[in-house]
C-alpha cells in the first residue's frame, strides 16, 4: 500500500472544496454547462444517457480495505448500489447525481480517493500490473514509478491542457498485464547490461478509430531520467500535436504521421536541449516514495500446507485453484483473482454488498490489500495458501468465485448503449447471452485461454481490437450491428486483430461467436495451441471459410 | 444508433420532439409545449417539422439552468396519441438499462 503524505491530503482536500463551489455556481446558474464542462470533466464526472457518470481513480490498481468499503458507501449512499470496474483501473458510478458529488468526492477524500487525472485532455491515471510487488520475477514494484509520475503530472500545466488524453502504463514483469503497448506511453522495467534499472520507451500505442501498436522509441532510459525523458515526449507532443481536428489529436497519429524515427528524433533533440530542468530523479528521492509503499511482514510458510493437500479432493475447489489463483513471489503465499465475469452477469460490475465483503476477506487474508486489474476482475495479492480452502468458501457464495478467468466467459466489454451517450450499439447484453452460451466450465476449459472484448462504438473502451475475439458494435440504418475481429493480443506480442467477415444482427452474435470457437476446436493442431495462435498459425481464412459459408 | 452528439444539421423525418438531462441530478427530461422539462416522455412538445423543430430546440437549450444537452430524437406516435420513443437509444433513456441491474450474489 502507499501512505498519502500531508501535500496528497491537502491537495485532495482543496479539490474537493473547489468542486463544492464549483458545483454550487452551476446549480445556481453563475456557470454555464459550457463554462463547467471541463471543470466537471477534471473531477471524473461525464454526462451520460441517464445520468452523470463518476469515475473515481484507483490508481496503479491498488486499494485499501478502508478505500474499497467507502467505494461501497459511494455506491449505495449516492448510487444504486453497484460500481463498474473499468478497463483502466478506474471504478465507474452510473447513476450519481450533480448536486449529491461533492458530498461523494469529500466521503472519497477522507480515504485518500480521487477523481483526478480519470477525464479531460490531461495526463490520465497511470496504470500498472495488478500483480505489481508480488509477481515472481519482477524486475521491481512498478508502482514506486507509477507514483513518481503521478505526482510530476497531477496537475503540472505541461499535462493539463494537452490536444487530446493521455495514458501511460508501466509493466516490469516478462508477461505483460498493464496492456502497456495500447497507451500511448507504455513503460517496460528492465535492466541494461550493467545491471542498471531503467526503461524501454514505447510511444504511440492506441485503440479508438484509429488502432495503432506502440513502437520503442528508445530502448533504454534510466530510471533517474524517466521524468524528463516523458517530458520531452510530451513537449513534441504539445508542439506537434494537433488541435484542431479531435480525432487526429491523439498522439499515436503524430507517432504515425511523422515516422517513428523522426519522432525518436525530435525527442531526443528536445531532450538534449531542455539540459538539467530539475527532473532528474536521484537515488533519495525514489527511495522517499519506495518507502511509503508498505509491505506485508510475510510469514515463513510451507510451498505445500496440509490444508490445501487435503482440499484438492473438492473438484469445485480444485477447479478455481487452477483457474484463478496464480503464482506469488514469496513461498507459501498466493495472488488470487476474483472474477467479477459471473455467468449471466455484467462485466466488471460489483454490488456495495460484494465490495464490502471483499474488503473484509481482503482484511482476514490478504492483509487488507485488493487489486483492480484491466480486465476488470480484483485480486488478492497476498494470500497464504492454508488460507485458500475458506477463502474459495466465501467468494463462491459471494458469486466471485466463478473459475473462467482468462477463458471465454472472462469478457472484457465496456458499458455499451445501455448507459454510454456515445455508444452505438449495446455491450454488456451480448456479453451476457455469450457466458450463457459458454457456461459450462469443461467446455470452457477445454477452448483454453480466449479473450473476448466487446465495444459499443469505435472509441473502443472494450479494447475490442486487440481482443483474441474482438467485436465492435456499429449501426446499420437504426439496427445494432456487430463487427467481429479475430487474432488480437494485447500483452507483450500485442496485434489488432483482422476483420473475419460482414457485420452480423444483434441476434446473430453469439452464433457466430459460438461458430468462430468450434471452427478453432476444429482446426487447432493440439489442445496446448491457444486460439491466438491457432489465428496466428493458419490465418483468418480457414476460420472465415468454416463460419461465413452457410450465412 | 448514431450519437445525438454528432447531430449537425436538423432536418427531421418524422414527429420529434426534444430531449437533456436535468442539471442537478442528471435525470432524462423532455422539453414540454410549456416551456418547461418533464420526466413522462408522454408530456413532451411534439414537432413534425424541421422549423418547428428548431425552434423547439433554441428555446431549451437558452434553458441552460434547467437542462444540459438538449438534442432532437424521434417519436413514434401511437393511436390514441400515444408517445413511444423513436429509437433504441430513447427507448432505454425513457425505460431504463435493457438488462438486470442486480448483479448476481
Amino acid at each position: 500500500m502507499y501512505a498519502y503524505d500531508e501535500l496528497d491530503r491537502t491537495l485532495i482536500n482543496e479539490r474537493v472544496s473547489e468542486f463544492r463551489d464549483q458545483v454550487k455556481r452551476r446549480l445556481s446558474g453563475e456557470l454555464t454547462e459550457d463554462e463547467f464542462k471541463i471543470l466537471r470533466l477534471q473531477n471524473g464526472v461525464y454526462l451520460q444517457l441517464h445520468a452523470y457518470m463518476f469515475r473515481v481513480a484507483i490508481p496503479y490498481g491498488t486499494l485499501s480495505s478502508k478505500q474499497l468499503r467507502r467505494l461501497a458507501h459511494v455506491a449505495r449512499r449516492y448510487d444504486r448500489g453497484y460500481g463498474h470496474f473499468t478497463t483502466r483501473q478506474n471504478i465507474q458510478f452510473n447513476w450519481i447525481k450533480l448536486a449529491e458529488l461533492p458530498d461523494a468526492l469529500s466521503d472519497l477524500a477522507e480515504v485518500g480517493i480521487h477523481a483526478m487525472q480519470t477525464s479531460g485532455n490531461n495526463m490520465r491515471n497511470v496504470t500498472s500490473d495488478q500483480w505489481a510487488g508480488v509477481a515472481p520475477g519482477e524486475i521491481e514494484d512498478p508502482r514506486i514509478w507509477s507514483e513518481l509520475i503521478r505526482q510530476h503530472t497531477t496537475l503540472h500545466p505541461e499535462f493539463s491542457f494537452l490536444p487530446r488524453k493521455f495514458k501511460i502504463a508501466i509493466t516490469a514483469a516478462e508477461h505483460d498485464r498493464a496492456a502497456i503497448k495500447i497507451h500511448d506511453i507504455g513503460l517496460r522495467l528492465h535492466k541494461n547490461a550493467d545491471g542498471e534499472t531503467g526503461f524501454e520507451v514505447l510511444v504511440g500505442g492506441g485503440l479508438g478509430r484509429t488502432p495503432f501498436i506502440a513502437k520503442t522509441i528508445k530502448p533504454f532510459v534510466s530510471g533517474r531520467d524517466i521524468l524528463s525523458y516523458i517530458e520531452a515526449i510530451l513537449r513534441v507532443y504539445n508542439q506537434y500535436g494537433r488541435r484542431d481536428n479531435i480525432y487526429k489529436a491523439r498522439i499515436k497519429i503524430l507517432v504515425h504521421e511523422l515516422g517513428i524515427e523522426k519522432f525518436a528524433k525530435e525527442v531526443e533533440e528536445e531532450w538534449k536541449a531542455m539540459g538539467d530542468v530539475g527532473l532528474t530523479l536521484d537515488h533519495a528521492a525514489i527511495e522517499e516514495v519506495r518507502s511509503r509503499f508498505s509491505y506485508p511482514a510475510y510469514e515463513k510458510l510451507p510451498h505445500m500446507p496440509d490444508e490445501l493437500k487435503q482440499a484438492a479432493h473438492d473438484p469445485l475447489f480444485e477447479r478455481w485453484r487452477k483457474n484463478s489463483v496464480s503464482a506469488h513471489k514469496v513461498q507459501g503465499y498466493s495472488i488470487v483473482t476474483l472474477s467479477l465475469k459471473p455467468v449471466g452477469g455484467p462485466p466488471g460490475d460489483a454490488t456495495a454488498e460484494q465490495m464490502d465483503a471483499v474488503a473484509d476477506l481482503a482484511d482476514k487474508y490478504s492483509f487488507g490489500e485488493i487489486r483492480v486489474g484491466h480486465e476488470q476482475n480484483l485480486a488478492l495479492p497476498h494470500v497464504a495458501k492454508r488460507d485458500l480452502p475458506p477463502l474459495f468458501k466465501a467468494l463462491d457464495r459471494l458469486g466471485l468465485a466463478t473459475p473462467n478467468v482468462n477463458l471465454v466467459t472472462d469478457i472484457i466489454a465496456c458499458p455499451g448503449l445501455d448507459y454510454c451517450s456515445l455508444a452505438n450499439a449495446r455491450s454488456i447484453p451480448i456479453a451476457q447471452e455469450l457466458t450463457r452460451r459458454f457456461a459450462n466450465h469443461d467446455t470452457a476449459d477445454l477452448i483454453g485461454r480466449l479473450h473476448i472484448n466487446i465495444s459499443g462504438c469505435i472509441n473502443a473502451c472494450g479494447h475490442h481490437h486487440v481482443g483474441h475475439i474482438g467485436i465492435l458494435g456499429v449501426e446499420k440504418n437504426g439496427e445494432e450491428f456487430y463487427q467481429i475481429t479475430i487474432g488480437g493480443r494485447a500483452d507483450e506480442n500485442a496485434q489488432l486483430g483482422t476483420l473475419i467477415g460482414p457485420a452480423v444482427p444483434y441476434a446473430e452474435v453469439a452464433d457466430v461467436i459460438e461458430d468462430i470457437v468450434e471452427a478453432y476446436l476444429a482446426l487447432r493442431d493440439r489442445p496446448e495451441e491457444l486460439f491466438v495462435d491457432t489465428v496466428k498459425r493458419l490465418g483468418v481464412e480457414p476460420i472465415r471459410e468454416r463460419v461465413y459459408a452457410t450465412r | 444508433m448514431t450519437s445525438p452528439l454528432e447531430q449537425k444539421k436538423i432536418r427531421i423525418t418524422g414527429p420529434s420532439m426534444v430531449t437533456a438531462n436535468r442539471t442537478w441530478d442528471g435525470a432524462v427530461v423532455y422539453r414540454t409545449a410549456k416551456q418547461g422539462w418533464s420526466t413522462e416522455l408522454s408530456d413532451s412538445a411534439i414537432v413534425t417539422t424541421s422549423d418547428e423543430a428548431r425552434a423547439l430546440l433554441a428555446e431549451a437549450t437558452a434553458d441552460d439552468v434547467g437542462a444540459v444537452g438538449p438534442y432532437i430524437a424521434p417519436v413514434e406516435l401511437k393511436d390514441g396519441g400515444k408517445v413511444k420513443p423513436g429509437n433504441l437509444r430513447e427507448h432505454i433513456r425513457a425505460k431504463g438499462v435493457t438488462i438486470d441491474l442486480q448483479v448476481p450474489a
